[in-house]
């Protein structure tokens, strides 16, 4: 590989909701040259086709107004994700952030350089901070190890949205959801937009993780996908319920929603330390990750939150970079490790800050593995209990809640690392 | 050059005597295509026929992928013989043709002492199949070799010649090269019965009628049926399941060899081998079925191949999946290769290929040939075809989006449409328009690689689908 050598200030790799917001804040903060680069035709990432509603409202703490817009109607605050998008862009631009759309950044060529792919050619860019903003993608049918055969017909959301919405594709015309998460109820909006039956919302959660549900579609839970079926469309999928009954829902789509995993492999490939709960690199509140110069923000960090949430971080993640170009960046290294322990998932940011620093919201994000009513959080380090604290609501698998960092400045920089249990 | 390519219609053989083809190749699998580039080196009218709309779409698109040296082979066979001709041609072939091949070598692993004392005979037999490279190698330079595999391994026989190699490209590259040289290729073309008379044989298949003066049975899994619409009841074939697990390509640096289990009673065994695309591939099964269609994955095999994959290489259990799938292999019940002339009949059977197909295709061609000649068939002086360049979908070589001639030449390569496999609006342009087009979304997978990553189609699979339909008439 040959390419030209270039040389900016600030490197950005995705231009979704926190590449762009990066992009925008630093740009305008005269951080130099900040360059966005978008392997897609057109930027804005995942929001350029979620045609509904629920973008871009008011973000602040309750940074969760997604999932819980998402009942019957998508359309209640905020506007559309292609406007979202095109808003976001257009404000990256306004602050004078170069967008580079159709480039791939393919692979690192050093610390801080990546070699990328476009049209016009080969480069390899060195930048003085490089920020990845790669966002999340849904696991698809392989990676779930759902057995069966191989058939036409099976979607992830991400696949039906751009069918639909920009490329205005037939799907099918009876389908299945599988999945109960806010996007599943965003794949049943873009199924009905798209004029196909919806059979059922399969889901192998005992108790539904929405509260507010669509009550004209029908949830099966306490349900796994056994099989699917259908040799040159597919024709079913078979499934067992927690009591041991078996069923076929007979159907030529399926679309397999949620269980969203980091798109992290330009990061492992630059041999970024990875969170083994999140998938994602491991970060502290600075966003920073174990290579120096290099931060990470947006989906790509937690997998998926609502697009003003990561649009949120890319803006945060604009003070480090300038301290990092100003030469009066925390050194790295004094953060510690935040583990979680069953149930739990995981936790981000998942290292501590560097002093004084606390995550976004003054909040770390946690998930869990299964239903806790009011969960006990206690976080300790080293045996030393650092605090303690009830919930007052129930944490749900597939849904963000969230743990105060009051406790983050009673962290030992000499300890090992922090371990937050729940029960 | 002209390209006849016919998918649907009735069946015209241009010229001829009353249309009538010399050789008639019955499936367009590996096997197939392999004959039919062998006879297209003559010059003869000869016709590749397939039930489906595509080449390479039965056992062919789902296996191991790996160019054997035959060093475990029943020795004696026929199979053991066109294995390892057949391995020397292939690798040849690909070099020439640019399909994309890599010699990692095969490390099979002992895992206990059994397995341990089991290696010498290996190794003898090998050298009887005419291979003399191999050796044992103990724990400590194993484990150097191999430094991701699980405890407990006590040794292994190296073989330094077992390659990987891309399965799609190869056989798409022999029926490429026959169409090009005049094999009339037709598509959804199931045979569904015979009438042989003292010159020809007339085909009836779902297109309509076909004559043909010879005729090659290469059906693969369905070969015993159309062995017995000339009358014969000389083999039944079995499909025995594999069922294989696709790995992210973040584990091939797991990876170095492929890891081959030391045969039991139990058949080959489970392996763990890179693949040309920069993958991990973990399997197969072996499983006795008897239904053809029987191509689906189940959780049982997945959860067996699991375990099986944890021993071996602990750290792959970690990794993303990529794809699960399963092939059938057409065993017969005998241990070797069910190739048989029938003089009388103007005919030659290709059955029973059952695990080392892809290596000894070029070999069955050559040797199938030879049969014809042996049943009656002139096939006159052979002839230089001319040369192919196929694309290149290894990961090992220069991929065109890392091309930066190829892309200062042409944009379109430097355009990205599948984002996991790298794949450019250049090479997908140039798929749809190639000599042998696919016909289904899976078809331009199997020639570019375009939707087949990480992502299964999150990203790329509308744009691609939008591709291939505004090429499609
Ligand atoms: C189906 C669906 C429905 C949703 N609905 C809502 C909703 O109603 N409301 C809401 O607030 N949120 C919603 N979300 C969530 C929201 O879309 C995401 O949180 C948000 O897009 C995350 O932003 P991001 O910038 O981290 O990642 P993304 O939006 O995923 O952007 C990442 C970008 O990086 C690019 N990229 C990746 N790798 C490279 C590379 N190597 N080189 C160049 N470019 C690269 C990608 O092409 C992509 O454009 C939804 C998400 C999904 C999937
Ligand atoms: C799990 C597995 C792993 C393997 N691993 C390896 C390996 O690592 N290396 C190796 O060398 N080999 C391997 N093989 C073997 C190899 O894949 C096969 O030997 C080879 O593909 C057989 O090719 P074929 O052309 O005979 O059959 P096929 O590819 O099945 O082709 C037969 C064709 O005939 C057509 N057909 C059938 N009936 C009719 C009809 N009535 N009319 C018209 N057309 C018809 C079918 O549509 C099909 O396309 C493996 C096989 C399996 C299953």
């Amino acid at each position: 590989m040959t390419g030209k050598a270039r040389e900016v200030d600030v490197l950005i790799v995705g231009a979704g909701p926190a590449g762009l917001a990066a992009g925008a804040e630093l740009a305008a903060a005269g951080a130099g040259r900040v360059e966005i680069l978008e392997r897609e035709q057109e930027a804005g990432g995942i929001p350029r086709h979620c045609h509904h509603g629920g973008f871009g409202g008011r973000v602040d703490r309750s940074a969760y107004a997604w999932a819980s817009a998402t009942g019957s109607t998508y359309a209640r605050r905020g506007t559309t994700g292609p406007s979202y998008a095109r808003r976001s862009v257009a404000a990256a631009a306004a602050a004078g952030a170069a967008l580079r759309t159709g480039v791939t950044a393919t692979g690192w060529a050093g610390p801080r350089t990546l070699e990328t792919t476009g049209p016009a050619g080969l480069e390899r860019i060195t930048a003085r901070a490089v920020i990845l903003a790669t966002g999340a993608r849904e696991r698809p049918r392989g990676a779930r190890l759902i057995p069966g055969t191989r058939p036409p017909g099976v979607y992830t959301t991400g696949e039906l949205q751009q069918a639909v919405h920009l490329y205005g594709q037939r799907i099918g015309t009876r389908a299945v959801v599988v999945g109960d998460e806010p996007v599943s109820h965003a794949a049943a909006a873009t199924l009905h937009a798209a004029g196909v039956h919806l059979v059922a919302v399969v889901t192998d959660r005992t108790a539904p993780a929405l509260r507010l549900r669509n009550p004209r579609v029908p949830l099966l839970t306490g349900a796994t996908v056994t099989e699917l079926m259908g040799r040159t469309r597919l024709s079913g999928v078979a499934l067992r319920h927690d009591d041991g009954r078996t069923t076929t829902l007979r159907c030529d789509t399926v679309v397999l929603t949620g269980d969203f995993v980091p798109d992290h492999e330009l990061a492992r490939r630059g041999g970024i330390l990875l969170d083994p709960g999140t998938r994602g690199p491991a970060y502290d509140a600075a966003h920073r990750t174990s290579l120096p110069g290099v931060f990470a923000v947006g989906n790509l960090l937690h997998a998926v939150e609502h697009a003003g949430y990561a649009a949120q971080e890319g803006r945060a993640v604009a003070v480090p970079v300038l301290h990092r170009l100003a030469g009066t960046e925390e050194p790295a290294g004094g953060g510690r490790r935040i583990v979680v322990d069953a149930p739990l998932r995981w936790i981000a940011p998942n290292v501590t800050g560097p002093d004084g620093t606390r995550p976004q919201g003054d909040r770390f994000v946690l998930r869990t593995e299964r239903r806790l009513p009011r969960p006990l959080l206690v976080v300790s380090q080293d045996g030393r209990e650092l605090h303690r604290q009830r919930l007052r609501a129930a944490a749900v698998p597939g849904r963000p809640f969230h743990l105060p960092a009051d406790w983050a400045d009673r962290v030992d920089r000499d300890g090992t690392a922090v371990r937050i249990t729940a029960r | 050059m002209t390209v006849t390519l016919t998918t649907a219609g009735p069946l015209h053989p241009d010229g001829g005597a009353e249309g009538t083809y010399d050789v008639t190749v019955v499936g367009a699998g590996v096997v197939g295509a392999a004959v039919a580039r062998e006879l297209a080196r003559h010059r003869l009218r000869t016709a590749l026929i397939d039930a489906a709309d595509d080449i390479g779409d039965g056992t062919s698109k789902a296996n191991t992928a790996i160019l054997h040296t035959g060093f475990d082979a029943v020795p004696g066979s026929l199979e053991a013989r066109l294995v390892r001709e057949g391995r020397d041609l292939l690798a040849a072939y690909a070099t020439e043709t640019g399909i994309p091949v890599e010699r990692v070598g095969a490390l099979l692993v002992a895992w206990d002492e059994d397995q341990l004392a089991a290696l010498p005979g290996l190794r003898d037999k090998a050298a009887r199949n005419g291979y003399h490279a191999s050796r044992i190698i103990d724990a400590e330079e194993l484990r150097a070799r191999e430094p991701h595999l699980g405890p407990g391994a006590l040794g292994a026989l190296d073989v330094p010649d077992e390659s990987i190699i891309c399965p799609w490209t190869t056989p798409l590259a022999f029926a490429t090269q026959a169409v090009r040289g005049g094999v009339h290729l037709h598509l959804n073309c199931r045979v569904l019965d015979i009438t042989t008379d003292a010159d020809t044989h007339t085909l009836t298949t779902s297109r309509g009628p076909l004559r043909t003066r010879f005729l090659v049975n290469a059906a693969g899994l369905h070969a015993d049926e159309v062995d017995r619409l000339l009358g014969h009841d000389v083999f039944t074939v079995t499909p025995r399941r594999g069922q294989l697990v696709v790995f992210d390509k973040l584990a091939r640096p797991l990876v170095s060899h492929i890891l081959l289990p030391v045969p039991g009673p139990a058949g080959k065994g489970v392996l763990v081998a890179p693949t040309v695309f920069g993958n991990v591939l973990l399997g197969p099964t072996a499983e006795e079925l008897d239904d053809k269609t029987a191509t689906g994955s189940t959780a049982d095999g997945i959860r067996f191949l699991r375990e099986k994959g944890r021993r071996i290489v602990p750290a792959l259990l970690d990794e993303e999946v990529t794809a699960v799938y399963a092939g059938l292999r057409a065993a017969t019940g005998q241990e070797d290769y069910r190739i048989q002339e029938y003089p009388g009949l103007r005919y030659v059977a290709v059955g029973g290929i059952r695990s080392t197909g892809l290596t000894a295709s070029m070999a069955i061609g050559r040797h199938v040939m030879e049969l014809l000649t042996a049943v009656g068939l002139d096939p006159g002086e052979p002839h230089d075809l001319p040369p192919l360049t196929m694309p290149g979908l290894g990961e090992a070589f220069t991929r065109p989006y890392r091309d930066a001639a190829l892309i200062a030449g042409d944009p379109a390569y430097g355009t990205l449409v599948c984002h996991c496999e790298q794949v450019s609006l250049g090479e997908i342009r140039d798929a749809l328009a190639s000599t042998i087009p696919p016909h289904s979304p899976d078809g331009l997978r199997r020639r570019t690689r375009a939707r087949g990553g990480r992502c299964q189609g999150f990203y790329c699979g509308a744009a691609v689908r939008a591709l291939f339909e505004e090429e499609r008439p």
